[in-house]
């Protein structure tokens, strides 16, 4: 039996490392419940990230790994947030992992 | 790095779909271009399929993976190569091809399409310099 979340009063599926079971079920109100269980408030710059990943995963098929990650919000945001510390300072579990769960996106192909 | 720099060469020999090996082999390159080798990608046989455009996998009900190709080069794969003979023996041309973009984020370098076709002295010549070669 998978492992469920509660948003809006709705059960979601997820996998045993927290990751949505299905992506297409996704809801911003899930990012929000995931990042209070991290103790995470999430900001404009936070939603800036998820909602790059989500565009990523669209045209790519996949999640990115952390380095490519950063590189590519480089590209797309600016200089001063394509870099590590910037985004370690939003989500301290890893850009990657953290912001790909909280996008409802599967655990970046890369990260160990 | 103070570790030696090898060539691995990852050999993609089959169709997209079907089998597992194309995901396979294209989740192992992703993964393993974290650890800074100097990579190159091959497709030969029926292996060209796989990066084809305007795949459509709807009615096998498989997931359609071939954009995922475009990311090699954020992946800092530079080295993308298929053969000729493959692609002429299925009616294909590089136009039939998808284009994958490389940029270095820090000379500003950019190369618009590193996928390279080339003859079978030349696949031949890049397998024998390759310390490794992992086929699929």
């Amino acid at each position: 039996m998978a492992d469920m979340i509660e948003v809006d009063g709705k059960q979601y599926a997820v996998d045993e490392e927290g990751y949505l079971a299905n992506l297409n079920e996704w809801v911003p109100g899930i990012a929000g419940v995931m990042a209070k269980q991290d103790n995470l408030e999430l900001t404009d710059e936070h939603w800036d990230i998820i909602n790059f990943l989500r565009e990523y995963y669209e045209e790519y098929q996949i999640a990115p790994a952390v380095r490519v990650l950063t590189k590519a919000v480089g590209k797309k945001l600016g200089k001063e947030k394509g870099n590590s510390k910037y985004l370690y300072s939003l989500f301290p579990y890893g850009p990657a992992k953290q912001a790909c769960r909280f996008a409802g996106l599967p655990k970046p192909t890369g990260c160990v | 790095m103070s570790e030696v720099v090898k060539k691995f060469m990852y050999l993609n020999r089959k169709a997209p779909y079907g089998t597992i090996y194309a995901w396979e082999s294209l989740e192992v390159v992703l993964v393993g271009a974290a650890f800074d080798q100097d990579v190159s990608v091959m497709f030969v046989d029926d292996g060209v399929y796989q990066l084809t455009k305007a795949q459509d996998t709807k009615e096998i009900g498989m997931k359609n993976f071939s954009p995922t190709y475009r990311t090699l080069g954020d992946y800092e794969i530079k080295k993308v190569y298929v053969d000729r003979d493959s692609l002429a023996a299925r009616g294909l041309t590089q136009d039939d091809l998808v284009a994958i973009a490389w940029e270095d984020m820090e000379t500003e370098e950019e190369v618009d399409n590193i996928v390279e076709v080339i003859d079978s002295a030349r696949v031949s010549a890049l397998m024998n310099e390759s310390a490794a070669i992992f086929s699929f």
